[in-house]
């Protein structure tokens, strides 16, 4: 095997930090590339918005524009009450696109290729929804799981699916960012492996190579769309999850 | 059988599943470009249903694909 597919994604240590007990702690490229999509995304919102003009620069239009995005996104499924989350779904939209566009650059880390990121993001969004549904709404909130307007007959079956449908919720958050993150780079060093696999071949082989090099070239982009769309995904999943706690009954 | 053969054939069979999810994002996403070319102006504010019925129905084929990472890796 010319490369390994998997070894992009290895976690190892940049600087040993304590060691509590058994628990070793230490300063990993993934933490690195947390704080690396921190200091980015603080830059650019901080950076540009300082110096608020009327007529944007290309960057302040960019913040601005995000902002908007999400905003618009917001309020058209969860409603005007649904903006005092905001920050949240903001915060997770750029984390989480950040992260993905700068995992696609070469030998980068891809931190949302790893469950356990995807896992805790995906909780954090389970348990505000349940945390804030049953500050705001009191009992009221498990009328989230009996559906009106159904026939008394079905009533249990459908309540047990959707006491279920909500159980999963956290499974299918997390696991489709970390496996659409997964898929897509073992895709692309797959072909990239072909490459270099034919290029060891001499002249023939470089002929034979330009096919799996346009392909990468072509998968790079697609990466780059699913990227942003799994981003984007992960921020409209948390609206909806969200309006749920806000406004529960269907 | 060799377990880890099983497993592996398992793994396998699993993935099959993912297929019918295929299909219905493929609908989800035939159907809405069809109603958006019908009505062009009003397939900006239906996005957002768009991405949660892909989202949902991408789920399902999640779901198969974690039976066949847990048999691989987990069990």
């Amino acid at each position: 095997m010319a490369s390994d597919p998997i070894h992009q994604f290895e976690i190892h240590s940049i600087v040993p930090i304590a060691k509590i007990g058994g628990v070793e702690i230490h300063f990993t490229n993934s933490a690195l590339f947390m704080v690396i999509t921190v200091a980015i995304t603080a830059l650019l919102l901080l950076g540009t918005t300082g110096s608020r003009r009327l007529v944007p620069t290309r960057m302040q239009s960019l913040a601005e524009m995000s902002y908007e995005f999400v905003a618009n996104t917001l309020r058209n499924t969860a409603g005007e009450e649904g903006m005092k989350f905001f920050p949240l779904v903001f915060s997770l939209f750029m984390f989480i696109l950040v992260l993905n566009v700068m995992g696609i650059i070469p030998y980068t880390f891809t931190v949302t290729s790893h469950i356990i990121i995807t896992v805790a993001l995906a909780l954090l969004v389970f348990f505000t929804v349940i945390v804030y549904g049953f500050w705001k709404n009191g009992l009221r909130f498990f009328k989230l799981f009996v559906p009106s307007g159904i026939p008394i007959y079905i009533l249990p079956l459908v309540t047990f699916i959707e006491v279920l449908s909500f159980l999963s919720r956290p499974v299918s958050h997390s696991v489709r960012l970390f496996a659409n993150m997964l898929a897509g780079h073992i895709t692309l060093k797959v072909f990239g492996g072909f490459v270099t696999m034919l290029g060891a071949l001499g002249f023939l082989g470089w002929l034979g190579a330009v096919l799996p090099l346009g392909l990468t070239v072509a998968l790079t982009a697609l990466e780059l769309l699913v990227a942003f769309l799994q981003a984007y995904v992960f921020a409209i999943l948390t609206c909806i999850y969200l309006n749920d706690a806000i406004h529960p009954g269907h | 059988m060799d377990p880890q053969a099983a497993k592996m054939i398992g793994a396998g069979i699993a993935c099959i599943g993912m297929g019918g999810a295929g299909v219905g994002v493929g609908t989800i996403f035939g159907h809405y470009l069809a109603a958006a070319l019908r009505n062009p102006s009003a397939a900006q504010g239906q996005f957002g249903n768009l991405i949660f019925g892909f989202a949902v129905t991408e789920a399902l084929g999640i779901f198969s694909l974690l039976i066949a990472l847990l048999l691989l890796f987990a069990l």
